[in-house]
């Protein structure tokens, strides 16, 4: 398997994936439905999730008793078979008095399984900086220390190139299945990024040994070598962290499946990118300093 | 050398077997004040865990704009009366924050509604003195200002300290007319119609500038200044966000994570067995190790547990054997090279360390980042992360390297157990 001379597959492979996320983002836009399916962490406005209401409930129900109160029917989604999650413009807390008590009286449930959030646009505009900020300035940071330890610039690149492919995937991810864009997404991507680059960087301390080994100056075949050395640890390891958190997705409540879900794309894409990309980018960067003669 | 090792394996055992009873059952010492200390369920538990409200106010000026930098004298005042505010609604384990130098989170457990609480909490507090028959004699916006100081024997009690009032031009003129009827009588300062403290006056104060003396600790005097400021806040309080969790959802969240936690825990377990052997036990071992480690330290450190913090945790596990695997496979690969047993051990561990090191630092750039961006419960999972991995990173390269070396010489020494072929 010669990964360094198959490497535009895997581009392809890369670029196809976030090509059909956007596809799906544009879609969504298209239909009036907003690139992503953002909460109101990031938009702002009201969220209102009502438990236990019975299997019988209708949608149609929940948006009567919305716009009785409101004079618009918000956003209503159902959440499995007895929990329904609706979301308004930011309201006030007479108005919220107000629903949730037709809502409590129509299906006759406790005030306590009805959970509301409000979020006003100030802190929804900061949260959509701060998740640019966070993966600009853990990227940043990651990029220094890696060129630092390694010595090596293009190193430093390469993991780079790999963990935004990463978080672009997860992007992806949110789009196509249409995650709800929130607090913890911040944090999914963070661990992504933080993860994924374990993996290129046990391969590039494999690089690092090889050349001492056998010298740099057949570069494919270090760099093919060193992927392969740690093949088998890169798979198994993102098999431990896989079960763990493929559990928490499987058993959990759906606040931390929605956390769980793109975590679980991210370790499996963060193993790809490490393999596949990560490897083939530092050759690409190194032959391009030794000149394009040499390249082959 | 037998019984060295010998040795070795028993307190590494003891110290798995004590650690999680521990972080499981906690230390009962009733003559000690112990109770259950240290034990998982003592854990702080998040509101998202235990259900409760949480609030989050920024500062507004008189014009209705947010503020972004109020003087942190004024948020450690609104810090103060929103505090004194939920002990007066009996919301004892209510708890305040300033967040970010401009905003005020409250979290408050085991209640259902939000609306209710922001009612109960919310509005500017309304501070005035009272005279003997409960005239208002000043308002509270005419205060400027209140501080505290230090006593000496002329103005009262030495080494007690006080509180110097300071009312502005309008307040003085008030305050000295207010002095000069209630010479011998108090005057109650109160809050939101409670008394905060009703200091007799002693004479006639003409230029605005008053002090209450007494036997305040340096904490009182603080707290009485701080709610004395709170009443003439240059600004009012907006709530921007706002979340109920209903109790049963979050002891459900609990339940469900601590259950898939579980079981991945044992997935890990089984897996790391069936493909390194003795190495896999001794990895597990220490991964036992790490997780009681781990639960017993955000106790000490009472470290609140949120439901992103218990993901947390759980993913730290599946990174925690991760160096492990990284070990392993570097002795597998040094017995397949004709390496001694010995000497592929020893190869493993040390050349492995460069790379172990390296990805966990790139993860720990991550959680601190996270750290200093995240509020609330994404920091407890930024929190619990980091712990983790530090934490992980001396299990797998401390303690397993003393389990492996202590079955290498207590007799387990065929290769094979090793992962060699």
């Amino acid at each position: 398997m010669n990964i360094i001379k198959n490497k535009m597959i895997y581009f392809i492979i890369s670029i196809a994936v976030i090509l059909i996320g956007i596809g799906f983002m544009a879609f969504n836009y298209s239909n009036g439905n907003g690139l992503f399916n953002f909460d109101i962490q990031f938009i702002g406005g009201t969220s209102i999730t009502a438990n236990n209401l019975g299997e019988g409930f209708s949608n149609d129900d929940i948006s009567n008793i919305i716009s009785e109160v409101i004079n618009e029917e918000g956003q209503i989604q159902r959440v499995g078979d007895t929990s329904v999650n609706i979301k308004t413009k930011s309201l006030d807390d007479t108005q919220i008095t107000d629903i949730k008590n037709k809502i409590r009286e129509k299906y006759g449930i406790e005030d306590n399984t009805i959970e509301v959030t409000t979020i006003s646009a100030t802190i929804s505009g900061e949260m959509q900086e701060k998740a640019f900020l966070a993966v600009a300035v853990s990227c940043i940071a990651m990029l220094i220390y890696v060129s630092l330890r390694f010595r090596d610039f293009k190193i430093g690149a390469s993991c780079i190139i790999a963990l935004l492919h990463d978080a672009l995937i997860v992007l992806a991810c949110y789009a196509i299945f249409r995650i709800p864009l929130n607090n913890s997404f911040i944090a999914a991507i963070l661990t992504v990024l933080g993860y994924s680059i374990n993996a290129s960087i046990v391969i590039f301390d494999r690089l690092r040994e090889n050349k001492r080994r056998l010298g740099s100056r057949d570069s494919e075949n270090v760099m093919n070598i060193s992927i392969k050395q740690s093949m088998r640890r890169s798979l198994y390891t993102s098999l431990t962290t896989f079960f763990t958190i493929l559990a928490l997705y499987i058993f959990g409540v759906q606040s931390v499946k929605e956390f769980a879900l793109p975590i679980v794309v991210g370790i499996i894409c963060g193993t790809y990118s490490s393999v596949f990309l990560a490897g083939s980018l530092w050759y690409i960067f190194d032959s391009f300093k030794k000149g394009p003669k040499r390249s082959r | 050398m037998k019984r060295k090792n010998m040795i070795i394996l028993i307190i590494l055992l003891i110290a798995a077997l004590g650690m999680s009873a521990i972080s499981y059952f906690g230390i009962d010492a009733p003559e000690l004040g112990l109770n259950k200390t240290l034990s998982a369920e003592n854990i702080k538990k998040g509101l998202d865990l235990s259900g409760g409200v949480y609030i989050v106010y920024q500062a507004k000026d008189s014009e209705g704009n947010l503020m972004n930098d109020p003087s942190g004298d004024d948020m450690s005042a609104a810090s103060q009366l929103l505090r004194t505010r939920l002990d007066l609604s009996g919301w004892t384990d209510g708890e305040v924050s300033i967040e970010g130098g401009n905003r005020l989170r409250v979290e408050i457990p085991g209640i259902d509604n939000a609306e209710e609480a922001i009612k109960g909490i919310g509005q500017a507090g309304v501070l005035a003195f009272l005279d003997e028959t409960g005239n208002v004699v000043v308002s509270g916006d005419k205060v400027a200002n209140a501080s505290v100081g230090i006593s000496d024997s002329g103005t009262g009690k030495a080494g007690y300290y006080c509180i110097n009032l300071e009312f502005n031009s309008e307040g003085a003129g008030d305050f000295k007319t207010a002095t000069e009827n209630n010479i011998g009588k108090p005057i109650y300062i109160t809050l939101d119609g409670v008394p905060l403290s009703w200091p007799t006056v002693q004479n006639v104060i003409p230029n605005g500038r008053a002090t209450i003396t007494g036997e305040f600790g340096k904490e009182e005097a603080t707290t009485l200044a701080n709610l004395i400021n709170s009443g003439s806040l240059p600004f009012s309080l907006e709530v921007i966000e706002q979340q109920s969790i209903g109790a049963t959802l979050g002891a459900d969240a609990l339940s469900t994570s601590l259950f898939a936690g579980l079981v991945g825990i044992i997935l890990v377990i089984i897996f790391m067995i069936i493909f390194y052997r003795f190495s896999g036990i001794a990895a597990d071992w220490a991964l036992i190790i790490y997780l009681s480690a781990e639960l017993i330290i955000l106790n000490g450190l009472n470290i609140t547990l949120t439901l992103p913090g218990i993901a947390g945790i759980i993913l730290s596990v599946g990174m925690a054997v991760d160096a492990n695997v990284i070990i392993f496979e570097r002795i597998k690969e040094e017995l397949s090279a004709g390496r001694t047993l010995r000497l592929a051990l020893e190869n493993g561990f040390s050349r492995a360390f460069p790379a172990i090191v390296d990805s966990n630092i790139t993860t720990l750039i991550a959680c601190a980042v996270l750290f200093w961006l995240g509020t609330g419960p994404i920091r407890g999972f930024a929190q619990t992360l980091a712990i983790g991995i530090v934490l992980s990173m001396f299990t797998a390269l401390v303690i397993t390297r003393f389990i492996v070396k202590g079955f290498v010489g207590v007799g387990i020494k065929n290769p094979k157990f090793f992962g060699g072929k």
